[in-house]
Order: C-alpha cells, then structure tokens, then sequence
C-alpha cells in the first residue's frame, strides 16, 4: 500500500469538498474491494475520504412506496433487517448471500453499488427492481447508472447517499456462486408486479442486464415451461477458466427456473 | 495425576497456545534493530535479464541495500541443490540446471526472484523494489508440459527440456503379459497441479552476529536441519556449527515448507552481508507464485486382465512437470515415491513404469501432501475401476479377486518395496459395511426419482510412509540418511524434557510424542514436554513429510525411553541391593522380583542426579539417553475409501453425500489427532477432486494466482466423514505405528472421480471435476 491522506469527515458537503481539494481522492466505505486494491498496489489514491462518521448515511426505512437503504449501510444490516424482511425480502437473501461474515460486517451497499463489479449482486436488484440511486446532486435511475464494468453514471466526486426500491408485490433472487469467489457466476433476480416480470441477470456478462426474452415469456406464461425455450446469447456471455460462455447461458435459465419455483 | 496413555484422545496440549493467540509463529518474532527485505520478481515466464539498474532503488529513503545474482556470484554462493540423483534409462545422471539464489542473466518463471532488497522498514523496501529497473528481452515460454520435449531447450544443459527419463520394472516381461492378456485396459490422465497454500506464508528472519560469526534463521521450515545442512554444504553461506535453524511454531506446509528456496537464502546471506538482522514474510501472492506446487503429471497406462480378472501386468508412461529448476526432493516425487507404489494392494505380476521429467516456465513443483503416492493412487485406482466398468464386473469383486492376502505377508512387488503386513480385506469389508454399499442400489433408484444422478466410487489405497531405511534410500539416489533422533531427559523431579528431530505444524507432536513417552514411564502426560524445532538443542533431524514422524521419530523416542528404563533398572537394583535383570519396572515403578521392595520413577531420577547412594564407579549421574533410528524397512498404512456422491443434471453440481475412509495405520496412539489428520487429508483430496486447479496462461502467467480464482475446499463443500480404523501393527518398528499424515490426500480423489463417473454412466472425467466438466460429461453422455 501506498501512502495516503485519511480524512473523517462529519458531513455529506464536507466530504465532498474534500474530494475536490484533493489530488486523487477516493471515498471510504466498508474498504472490502478499495482496501485489498490498495494493498496489491493496484490503486493508488492520495486521500482516502471515510463516510463512517457521517450522520445519516447508513439506515433502512419504508417510504412512500420505497425502501430506502442509506449508502453506508452493511450487508448485514440488510440481511437481518425486519424492514426489508416486510417489504423485499429478497433483498434479505440477497445480502445475506455476499462473501462471508466478515465481509457481510463491514461491506457497505454503496460501496457495492458504486463498485458496479459485474459479478456483484446488488447491481441485479437495482436493475429488476428500477431502483433509484439517490447521491448528493440528484437522482440516478437503475437504468442508466450501470455504463459497464466497473463504470457508472456517477461524476468523480459524486456520493451516493442511498438506493430507493420500489415496493413490488413478489421479488427473489437465486444465485449461482463462483466455487473460489464466491461472487455470482451468475445472479438472477426476479420481480413480478402486475402483469410485469422483471429479470435482471448479474455474473454472466460484462455488465448486469436485463433479460427481455425471459421477461416476455413470462408475464404471458408465468411458469418453468415458459422458460423452456428460453436461450440466451451466448456471444454476450463472459468465457473465463471459470466457466464458459455456454455453461452461463445454461445457467442463467437454470438460476430463472430456480427463482420462478420460489414464488408461492 | 491423570495418567494418559497409548490409544487414548488426549486433547492437544499444544492447542491453549494456539487457541488463545499465545503461539509464536516466525512473524511474531521481532528483533532489535531489525530491517526488512522486499524482493524484486520476475514479471514474465521466460526472458532474458539484459540489464538490473539498483541506482533508484539505492537512493531511495530508508533503503539499507539492494542486492541481486551479480552480488551472489562475487561471493561464490552454490545453487540451490536438489537432495535426490534419479538415473535415466541409460544410467546417466539427471540433469540439474543451476537453480540460482537470485537470478541474474535470465528468469525461467513468473515470480523468480531476482533482487532483495533490505530497507529499515517494510513500506521503503517494497516502494525501493519497485524502483529497480531490469531490461528483459522476452523468449517464448513452454508451458504445456506435453509440448516440452518438443520445446525449445529453457536450459542448456537440459536438451529437449528433460531432467530425466526414469523406469522401474521388467519392461518386455510387462509388454508381453499384457500382449497376451485376456483383457486390456488403457486409460490416459492428468494428475491436475495444485498450489499448497498453507494457512501461514513463508517467513524468515535471518540474524547474523558479526561478533561471533554465527547465523541464526527463524524460518518456516518442515526440517530445519536439512536447511543447516544445505546452507553450509551446498550454499556454503557459513560452517554448519556456525548456523543455528529455528522453526518455531509453523502454521502448515503440507511439503512445501520442506524446501530450501531461494527467498530463506538471499535473506540470510543478505544478513551477514549488511551484519543487522532481516525479516521477510510471504505475501499471499507470492507464496501462490513461489511455494513449489504440486501434482502435475500426465499419464498412459494399460493394464491387462486373464480371464478370471486376475491382473496379468500394468504399463504406465508419465511425463512430470517439474517446473523451472529441480527444487530439493523434486526428483523423488514422480520416481521413487510414485513408480514403487504401483502395485497398490494387488497382485500384479508385471509391472513397468518409465517417467519423463520435464522442465517448464513454471514454479517448481516438489512434494505435496502424499507426493507422488496420490498420483500412484489415482491412476490405479481409476485403471482398475475403469476394468471394472469394461468387464462387467462388480469393481468390489474385481479389487477382492486380486488383493494381496494375509497369507502372503512379507509381500515383495516387482516395483522393488517389500511389504510388512496388511489385511486389505478387513478395511474393504469395514468400509462396505459402514457406507452401505447393499443399500446403495435402493438409493440410487430414490435419487433417479428424484430426477438426480447418483453414484458410488471406491479407491483401496496403498502408501509407502516411514521414510527412509537409510541404505535403501542411498541405494536409490537419496542425498542423505532418512533416520530420526530423539533424546529423553528425565529432570531430577521426574518430568520429563522430550527432544525430537521431527517437526511438528500441525500434526500435534507435543501430544502425541508425549502420549508415547508418559506411557512408557507411566506417568502423566502433562509430565512430559516435546521440544523440536531448533538446531541448537537437538542433536541433529530429519524433520517431517513422508508420515514419517511417528513411525521413525517416534521409535527413536521408544529406544530412547528403552534406553532410561535400562539405566533406570542399574539404579534401582543398587538402591535395592538386588541385580538389574531382577528389576521389573511397570506402571511408573520399579521393582525388585520377589520382594516387596520398590521404587517409583521420580525417586530413581532424583538419586540420579544426587547421586549420593549411587554406582558411581559403574555408572554415570543423570538420567538423559539418546537415540537415532534408521527404519528397517517403509511402512505401508493401507485403506479403503468409499465415495458415494449425488449430482444435480440442471447444474453440474457435485454433492458428496457419504464419505467413508477405513485406514489401516497400525499402532494408534492418539485416535483424535489421527481421525483429525485424516479429515484434512480427506478435505484435501476432495478438493483436488473437485475444485483445486494451478492455472498457467500460454505465456506463463499464473491465472490462479489469489482464492477469487484459485477455489480451496471449505467446509460447506465436504460431507461429515465416516471415519474408521483397522489394524495390523507394523512388525518392524517398535511403537507398530505406519503413518497417517499422508492416507486421506492419497485415497480420496479416485474415489470421488470412480463415483462421479459411476452416476454419469462414463469412463472418464478429468479433475477438477468442476459443475461444468460433469454438466457437460452428462450432456455428451445424452447425446445432447
Ligand atoms: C472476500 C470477499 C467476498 C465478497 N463476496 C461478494 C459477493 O459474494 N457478492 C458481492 O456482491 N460482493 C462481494 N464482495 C464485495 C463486497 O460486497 C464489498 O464490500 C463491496 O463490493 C464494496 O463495498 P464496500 O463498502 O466495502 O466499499 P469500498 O471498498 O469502501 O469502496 C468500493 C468503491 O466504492 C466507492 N464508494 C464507496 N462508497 C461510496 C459512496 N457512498 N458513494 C460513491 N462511491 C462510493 C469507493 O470509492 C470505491 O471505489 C466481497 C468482498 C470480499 C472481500
């Protein structure tokens, strides 16, 4: 690791104005992909600002038709909130499903979100549920926040302060894990609501997407056999020693039949 | 006093230290005045080193020194050597590249160490590292060990990229059985290379003193007399009494901390270059980069059936991958330790075995848990099962129809061990038992039901442990004397001070040694501690790999314990006024025959050591005896494993549902420790089974070089094992024991390979049986 500035502010504006004095500033949250980039020496940033002090960053509450998850808030908060458990509870599962304790106790949704790896699996619940990244200068829609691996629509110094979900009537998620990793290999949530299926598929390509064939079939048939037919691009699959571009396309309607078997 | 003894589980006196966080592992050691050392890696596979600019990195802050191969030559360090001469077919001598402490005019894989740099702190010597420019002039790497042969030559004095071409065993006689057999089997596989990653990196601190000219190293060693050794014989950095080796406590090695490397050797060098202390500890990438790996041979064999099914001759071709440079028991590994234990627990008559070893752009690749045993292991427990599956014969019944038999104890196989004792029958029928195999046909039609695939897999391994009868080793190349020292102190009180050339981390030395001694003087094991580790208080050591500690060391530690009883006897017969060979000494006393007269061990150390009524003209004071045991012959634990798996069609996805290991080890002194080491040994095969891969790109990049790619085995990917026990005691050791380190590595991957197949309905799959490699076996099984 390299040398750096540490600064703790106590305020959203504070910290942004910190980045911006800074000559390559990165923001702090939980550090579980920032920290270990350091140490290998892949970044290099020279002032790390850390968001642990700010008042009202993290917290998990019901409003006007959304959850809404403040940026600094941990993996495990989500996993074992009641809040989420009444309103999404896939997004209980979901977190429940990151790393291992130590990551889930310190990984933030935020830094997730932000991070936009394509084998992370909060990217998937944003898409399918057209969820809404609230930062310090505007509202971002799920839509247009992911611009690729690793690259979103936020500006240098822009913060996420939290993630807005609409409420749905049913949501779950089923995830394939990389044996090593244990990220997605592939990542599938599911959202019904109304006449509407929402499939947004994460780990299988180079960014999360969503899934407009399955979708289709769905909202006509709301059943495995829709997916049967069901076959993805595999020339828009990631191919890596892992797995194939192949085995992916396979899994992703496996992971989809999965999902489909856990609504009741 | 509580009195524990041979057979009893003893929790691990050793694990309070480690539990509470009070163990002393080489990075907790911190000296004063201590620098610490970077090193500069090769960043490619294969290249040419045109030019190595220091300056930068000289002038950095806090930089001490930054020293490279230029630096090495001017003081005539030696190579690094390999311990092990193998002879090719045609009686030459295998070819030994110079294996260079750092390299200097060429680097041969990623990650060689090629500079050290020493800083007052961490931070400044990894930034200086970074500041040393070399000008590379890149070659095409050879990877594939398949291609090697045909590759251009990495060293020159190793033309078509070849050590060796090694065989053992009477090739025509082998060709013409199987010739003439009723029934052929062929199979080809790959033994896939694996990376050890023990849980503690490689760490060293190196302390000359220039005042006494003496070396002190506190490394992660397995051995750390063989460091001593080959630092002053072979390295010449210091006269071997001017050296002291201290391994503290070690966090795991699995072999790979057997080895003496380039990294422990640039250190101390460097420290009695620059007269101040020097500490380096591994970062997990390097250790993946430069820890020797495992594994990696890719086979032919054949073997041939009469038509009873009887084994008439196995023929088995090997290319092995040694990497870079032969590091120090390379050569053993794919020779002696694997072509002897083709026989496995059969009667084959016939048996030929020629291996090809070959150097790549790859980190060197030495002993890993079971080395070369496990690769044995799963090439004849897959021929015979694939035999098995072609005859039509239950695989049970085909490995019963050729076992070796009680009655055929001392066994000699044509592939030049001679085998103690055994009873494979009772481990099979054991572990039949225990896994169910009559239920098996009613599960499997429950699974079918279900829409899943189930299947059952058996491997009957064999393993030669115990290393070394000394003269047999000599005879085959060994460099040195595979015996093992142990020194009893009995202390004036009657505790007892235990000194062991073997080295214990992991496997629970501390216990068991001192299970082992307490009972031969029938005392209490907290009475009792296990020293080891430091070539300043014990006589000399072999250390520990091979399963060998117990059976060598551990009888070393028996004659010695023999040694203390017999002095004890002289003592007791003179406090006693009787005659030695009247005294009896059981259960912590001695006594005299035929009289009511007796006195207990601690009263015969104390006279001892205050020898006022005492045989002082027959007799020296004290109470220490020493012994070195060289084995008589290997020792051969023997088992059963049996793998019952259920597979998901939709996925791939592998599920062991039953895992049931019965070993033979013979004499158990602590069933814990040993039922713990077989459920890593187990864990680690499963893991070769299932998911470990050493991945290299085509120009020699390590693409598995972190856990986000390289896939240990974790807890949730193994069932709870059924684990039991038979035995038949070795005969020609005193303790009885075989050796257990080694047996879960060795016998579980085929097993869990003959059950995958088994539930597909095929032949083959290749390891890492990963859930693509079954889903696509199950598609290209349905003709999908
Ligand atoms: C062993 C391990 C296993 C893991 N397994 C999984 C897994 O299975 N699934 C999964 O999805 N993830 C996994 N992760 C990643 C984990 O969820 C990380 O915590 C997460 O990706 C990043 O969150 P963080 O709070 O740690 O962010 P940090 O590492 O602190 O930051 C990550 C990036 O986000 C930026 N950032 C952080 N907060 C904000 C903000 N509020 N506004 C703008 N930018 C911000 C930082 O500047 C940085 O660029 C794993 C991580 C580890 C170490």
């Amino acid at each position: 690791m390299y040398d750096f500035n540490y600064h703790r502010p106590h305020s959203v504006a504070d910290a942004v104005k910190l980045f911006r004095q800074s000559d390559d500033a990165m923001y702090l949250a939980g550090g579980h992909t920032l920290i270990p980039s350091m140490k290998v020496r892949l970044r290099a940033p020279t002032d790390l600002i850390d968001l642990a002090a700010i008042p009202g960053l993290d917290g998990i509450s019901e409003e006007s038709g959304n959850l809404v998850i403040g940026a600094f808030t941990r993996h495990d908060a989500v996993a074992t909130s009641e809040v989420v458990r009444r309103a999404i509870p896939a997004l209980n599962i979901l977190a429940g499903g990151i790393g291992d304790a130590q990551v889930r106790n310190r990984g933030t949704i935020g830094g997730s979100v932000a991070n936009n790896d394509p084998a992370a699996d909060y990217p998937a619940a944003l898409l399918a549920l057209n969820a809404t990244v609230r930062t310090d200068r505007r509202e971002i829609s799920a839509a247009e926040f992911s611009t690729g691996m690793f690259e979103t629509a936020l500006e240098e110094d822009e913060m996420i302060q939290s993630i807005a979900f609409p409420l749905v009537e049913a949501a779950t998620y089923v995830k394939f894990p990389n044996p090593a990793s244990r990220y997605a290999m592939v990542g599938v949530f599911m959202v019904r609501q109304g006449g509407e299926v929402r499939v947004a598929i994460t780990g299988a390509a180079s960014g999360v997407f969503r899934c407009t064939d399955m979708e289709t079939a769905l909202a006509a048939d709301f059943s495995a056999s829709a997916l049967e037919n069901i076959k993805l691009d595999v020339h828009a699959m990631n191919d890596d020693m892992h797995a194939s571009a192949e085995y992916r396309a396979h899994l992703c309607v496996v992971m989809a039949k999965q999902a489909l078997s856990k609504f009741s | 006093m509580v009195q524990q003894s041979i057979g009893e589980s003893v929790l691990r006196k050793e694990d309070q230290r480690f539990i509470t966080g009070r163990g002393r592992y080489t990075d907790d050691i911190n000296l004063r005045g201590q620098a610490y050392a970077a090193f500069v890696r090769a960043p490619m596979a294969h290249a040419h080193i045109r030019k190595i600019d220091v300056s930068a990195a000289m002038a950095a802050a806090e930089v001490i020194s930054v020293l490279t191969g230029e630096q090495v030559a001017e003081d005539g360090l030696g190579a690094l050597p390999c311990g092990w001469m193998v002879h090719s077919k045609d009686g030459s001598e295998m070819k030994q590249p110079a294996h260079p402490v750092l390299a200097a005019t060429r680097v041969n894989y990623a990650g060689e160490p090629i500079a050290i740099v020493v800083a007052n702190t961490l931070k400044a010597a990894r930034n200086a590292a970074e500041l040393v420019e070399i000008e590379y002039e890149e070659i095409d790497a050879v990877i594939d060990p398949r291609l090697a042969r045909t590759s251009p030559a990495i060293h020159e004095d190793a033309p078509a990229n070849t050590s060796y071409n090694w065989e053992l065993g009477d090739k025509s006689a082998t060709l013409a059985a199987i010739e003439s057999a009723a029934h052929v089997t062929r199979i080809s596989l790959v033994n896939n290379r694996l990376i050890p990653n023990a849980i503690e990196p490689r760490a060293a601190v190196a302390d000359f003193n220039p005042g006494t000219d003496e070396l002190t190293l506190y490394t992660t060693s397995q051995n750390p007399h063989l460091v001593r050794l080959i630092f002053s014989a072979f390295v010449q950095l210091a006269p071997e009494h001017k050296i002291r080796i201290i391994a503290p406590d070690v966090g795991g090695g699995f072999g790979s901390k057997i080895f003496v490397y380039s990294e422990e050797t640039a250190l101390s060098w460097a420290s009695m270059k620059l007269g101040i202390p020097i500490k380096w500890t591994a970062e997990r990438s390097e250790s993946f980069l430069a820890d020797a790996h495992g594994r990696d041979h890719v086979t032919e064999a054949a073997l041939g059936l009469d038509a009873e099914g009887k084994f008439v001759g196995l023929h088995v071709s090997t290319i092995a991958n040694v990497g870079a440079y032969l590091s120090t028991f390379a050569s053993s590994v794919p020779t002696y330790l694997y072509g002897t234990l083709l026989a496995g627990q059969y009667k084959t008559p016939n048996i030929y075995v020629e291996v090809d070893a070959v150097f790549t752009n790859s980190a060197p690749v030495d002993a890993y848990r079971g080395a070369g045993r496990p690769e044995a292991t799963f090439l004849l427990e897959r021929i015979v099962e694939t035999a098995a599956r072609e005859l039509n014969i239950d695989p049970v019944e085909l490995r019963r129809r050729n076992f070796i038999q009680p009655a055929d104890f001392p066994y000699q196989t044509p592939v030049a061990l001679e085998y103690d004792i055994g009873d494979y029958e009772a481990s099979l029928s054991r572990a039949l038992e225990i896994a169910d195999y009559a239920g098996f046909p009613a599960r499997k039609q429950a699974s079918i039901a279900l829409g899943r695939k189930r299947g059952i897999g058996f491997s009957c391994y064999i393993e030669a442990c115990g290393l070394a009868p000394s003269q047999v080793a000599g005879s085959l190349g060994a460099g040195v004397g595979l015996w093992e020292s142990g020194e009893v102190r009995v202390n004036p009180t009657g505790n007892v001070t235990v000194l062991t050339g073997s080295h214990s981390h992991g496997q629970g030395h501390e216990t068991t040694f001192a299970q082992l001694v307490a009972s031969k003087f029938g005392i209490s094991v907290d009475d009792v501690d296990v020293v080891h580790g430091d070539t300043g208080k014990m006589d000399f050591g072999m250390g520990t790999y091979g399963s060998r500690s117990l059976a060598v060391g551990g009888s070393a530690l028996s004659s010695a314990s023999d040694k203390v009883i017999a002095k004890g006897k002289k003592i007791a017969a003179h406090l006693m006024k009787g005659d030695a060979d009247e005294i009896d000494f059981d259960d912590g006393e001695f006594r005299l025959r035929e009289s009511n007269q007796s006195k207990t061990f601690q009263e015969i150390a104390f006279a001892a050591y205050v020898p006022h009524d005492y045989p002082l003209e027959e007799l020296e004071p004290g109470l220490t005896e020493k012994a070195f045991y060289d084995p008589k012959n290997f020792t051969y634990p023997a088992g059963t494993h049996i793998c019952e798996v259920e597979i998901d069609p939709e996925t791939g996805i592998v599920d062991i549902v039953k895992f049931t290991a019965v070993d033979d080890f013979g004499t158990i002194i602590n069933p814990m420790i040993v039922e713990g080491q077989v459920h890593g040994g187990i864990a680690q095969g499963i893991g070769q089974a299932l998911l470990e891969q050493c991945r290299y790109d085509e120009a020699g990049q390590l693409q598995t070089g972190s856990y986000m790619d390289y896939c240990m085995p974790r807890a949730d990917d193994l069932p709870s094992f059924d684990v039991d026990v038979t035995s038949t005691p070795c005969t020609h050791n005193p303790v009885g024991a075989k050796g257990c380190g080694e047996a879960g590595a060795i016998g579980s991957p085929p097993a869990v390979i003959n059950a995958i197949t088994d539930a597909i309905g095929i032949m083959d799959i290749e390891m890492p049986a990963t859930s693509e490699r079954v889903w696509q076996a199950i598609r290209q099984a349905e003709g999908r």
